[in-house]
């Protein structure tokens, strides 16, 4: 056991895979000699040569599509986007190739890649540079996308999204990159991809949420504890496929749930969410599902931020509506 | 036969265009003979003769209703055969939609092709053809893909070479530029070819670019580059050849820009009359592919044509076996839809599926 922040759980998953599986190789925009611009592949050049870990040309597109063509020809790549909002000049590849390939083909061609993608405000960056675009992923078929909110969970579930068959959007809340510690073990495990996690067990209401949000509802949780509101709290890990188990099972006993993401809000995950509720579990609700996301705006650049962002105040004040409908 | 000496004589920037023979079939230089054998010749001859024979039969299988839209080859074929010559079992073919003839070289059958252009995915599962990807629509997309795989070839240490297809249009694409630069920074052995028929859909090349020819674009990507006369099937042979041997020798990718005429439309649903004029059709007439091969094969007294009539029946009546093949094929299923989205079917779809499963037995099947 060492106890690790997300930065150096990632990156020791992603040893981890490079030590055992020759075919793994990382690649992106300053990952190689730099480390990446969050540090997050740091040393692994070092350690596994310059033809494993590599700096690619500046150009998303084709990062995306030649690791399509590396992984039907039998490699593992792993690829970076460097921050959330580059991503879209490779989505033409991620949408129209990486998630159809295998059906395409009828399954002659599979694309077992993963993209990593630091994702989420709050760290006071430019524009561009803190999005919120997991519903895009979660709307196309054929990807997997998984956000982890823990070093525990980002380990483990980055280590079953390299060995899984299929391509895999690996979201990371850089805004808890180093924010959060915790006991992680040295040796390999993986976490299945599509379930949640029950974080802790309530009565009242049930709050489903993932990423950078779990923070801020764990700290909301603490405030509703002392007026008497017992809360469940769902880490959904997964964005798709989603945990209907989990989720109906919760919301049979509170009878009340709460969406947070800090996503825009039309047609977003959020959206999904109460869908899913309301599906699973219509018969039980005692209040109509609620959801707390992200405004339908542009982020704001840091000094705007602060309307934008949720805090556990304003997840309690949701709560407290919810109890009291 | 064509070497580093020859490529350094027709610079792209020097807008010169690689040809052995001339719009009769004779060699423009006298003392030229073709690195290829009698055997070879013919055998190619006839291969161009049968894409033509196909292309026309899909054409008319279109027109029948039979069909959905199709992409004819007409005109562009010496590209398809040459490449169907040099590209190996173990080399990597990355189509865009237009290379009928390379397709079935690579072990494609016309049974999968018809099957696909009347809808149906399982005509991409290319079971024969090794290395062969699907058609690929998003135009130039396919590129990144061939470089992509052209690093795995290095990093695999395998001597395997990745041909990559793409049209007059697609060099204006952003993907194209980046294959050729992520292509060249790699050293990743990749034969880039651009079909240049003129083109795109109704886009003539001159409002396309400004540049002198297409070749030129990957000067400056360090790439190798040359303007080939597409319709010269020896030309065409001699450079694909030595832009092979050039990518799994470890010097890394070739641009070839092959300057062709699409003779046919688009697609199916194009009309080129609207576009393009008569003249100008008629220019390119003369220097039809299969016409310049046949002068050459004539003028050498290498086959006798008097067979042909019986030679084209025989090419007819497999092609009509192979359409017929693939209007036999299995019924399109539910299974179909979902079951090749994933590895395994996940949870999600599974419910959906079962979902509309529901629904067709409620309501006695219908759709």
């Amino acid at each position: 056991m060492k106890v690790m922040n997300l930065v150096q759980a990632i990156n020791d998953a992603l040893d981890i895979k490079l030590a055992e599986d020759k075919n793994v190789v990382v690649y992106g925009e300053d990952v190689g000699v730099e480390g990446g611009v969050f540090r997050v592949t740091e040393g692994l050049q070092l350690k596994h040569g310059a033809d494993r870990v590599f700096d690619s040309p500046l150009a998303e597109s084709a990062i995306a599509g030649t690791a399509l063509g590396m992984a039907i020809a039998g490699m593992k790549p792993v690829i970076e986007m460097q921050f959330d909002g580059f991503v879209y000049p490779a989505m033409n590849q991620i949408l129209s190739h990486l998630s159809r390939f295998r059906n395409r083909t009828r399954g002659k061609f599979s694309v077992p890649a993963v993209i990593r993608i630091p994702y989420g405000g709050g760290i006071n960056a430019l524009e561009h540079h803190s999005e919120s675009p997991e519903a895009y992923f979660g709307h196309t078929p054929g990807l997997k996308v998984v956000i982890p909110s823990t070093p525990y969970d980002a380990k483990g579930l980055l280590i079953a999204a390299i060995e899984d068959p299929d391509p895999v959007i690996f979201m990371e809340p850089k805004r808890i990159y180093r924010a959060i510690k915790q006991e992680v073990p040295d040796e390999k495990y993986s976490i299945p991809l599509g379930k949640a996690k029950v974080l802790s067990a309530g009565e009242h209401v049930t709050v489903i949420a993932y990423g950078a949000m779990i923070r801020e509802a764990q700290k909301a949780i603490v405030l509703a504890k002392q007026k008497g509101i017992s809360v469940e709290l769902i880490d959904l890990r997964s964005i798709w496929p989603i945990d209907r188990d989990t989720i109906r099972e919760s919301v049979h006993k509170t009878g009340r749930v709460l969406i947070v993401t800090e996503a825009a809000q039309s047609y977003g995950p959020a959206a999904e969410l109460i869908s899913i509720v309301n599906e699973e579990a219509f018969l039980s609700l005692e209040a109509p599902p609620t959801r707390l996301t992200g405004f339908d705006t542009t982020i704001p650049l840091p000094l705007g931020e602060k309307f934008y962002m949720i805090s556990p105040e304003r997840i309690m004040f949701e709560i407290e509506k919810l109890v009291r409908y | 036969m064509f070497n580093e000496e020859t490529l350094n004589k027709y610079k792209p920037i020097d807008n010169k265009i690689f040809s052995l023979i001339d719009d009769e079939g004779k060699p423009l230089d006298k003392k030229w003979q073709p690195s290829l054998s009698k055997d070879a010749i013919i055998k190619a001859y006839k291969d161009l003769l049968f894409e033509r024979t196909a292309d026309y039969m899909a054409i008319s299988y279109q027109r029948q209703g039979r069909m959905f839209t199709y992409p004819p080859n007409l005109g562009q074929e010496a590209i398809h055969i040459a490449s169907g010559m040099v590209i190996k079992n173990e080399d990597w073919l990355v189509p865009a939609f237009r290379e009928l003839g390379a397709w079935l070289a690579k072990g494609v059958s016309l049974k999968e092709i018809f099957l696909y252009f009347k809808g149906n995915e399982d005509g991409s599962r290319f079971q024969a053809a090794n290395r062969m990807l699907p058609v690929s629509v998003p135009i130039a997309s396919q590129l990144v893909h061939a470089a992509g795989i052209g690093y795995a070839m290095n990093y695999k240490q395998e001597k395997a070479a990745v041909f990559a297809y793409v049209g007059d249009g697609g060099t204006s694409e952003g993907d194209f530029h980046e294959a050729l630069n992520f292509a060249a920074v790699w050293n990743a052995p990749v034969v880039f070819i651009v079909q240049n028929n003129q083109f795109a859909i109704s886009v003539p090349l001159r409002m396309q670019t400004k540049s002198i020819n297409l070749a030129v674009k990957g000067v400056a990507y360090d790439v190798p580059s040359i303007v080939v006369d597409g319709n010269d099937i020896f030309a065409m042979y001699e450079v694909l050849e030595y832009a092979r041997n050039h990518a799994i020798s470890g010097k890394g990718p070739m641009l070839i820009e092959a300057k062709t005429f699409r003779v046919g439309a688009h697609t199916t649903s194009d009309d080129p009359t609207k576009y393009r004029t008569k003249e100008e059709e008629d220019a390119w007439a003369v220097k039809d592919p299969l016409k310049r091969l046949r002068g050459y094969i004539a003028h050498n007294k290498l086959y006798d044509f008097e067979g042909e009539d019986a030679l084209i029946a025989e090419f007819k009546k497999k092609i009509d076996a192979e359409f017929e093949a693939a209007e036999q094929h299995g019924d399109y299923k539910l299974d179909d839809v979902f079951g090749y989205m994933y590895e395994e079917l996940p949870s999600e779809l599974k419910r959906q599926k079962n979902a509309i499963e529901n629904y067709y037995q409620n309501s006695g099947g219908a759709k």
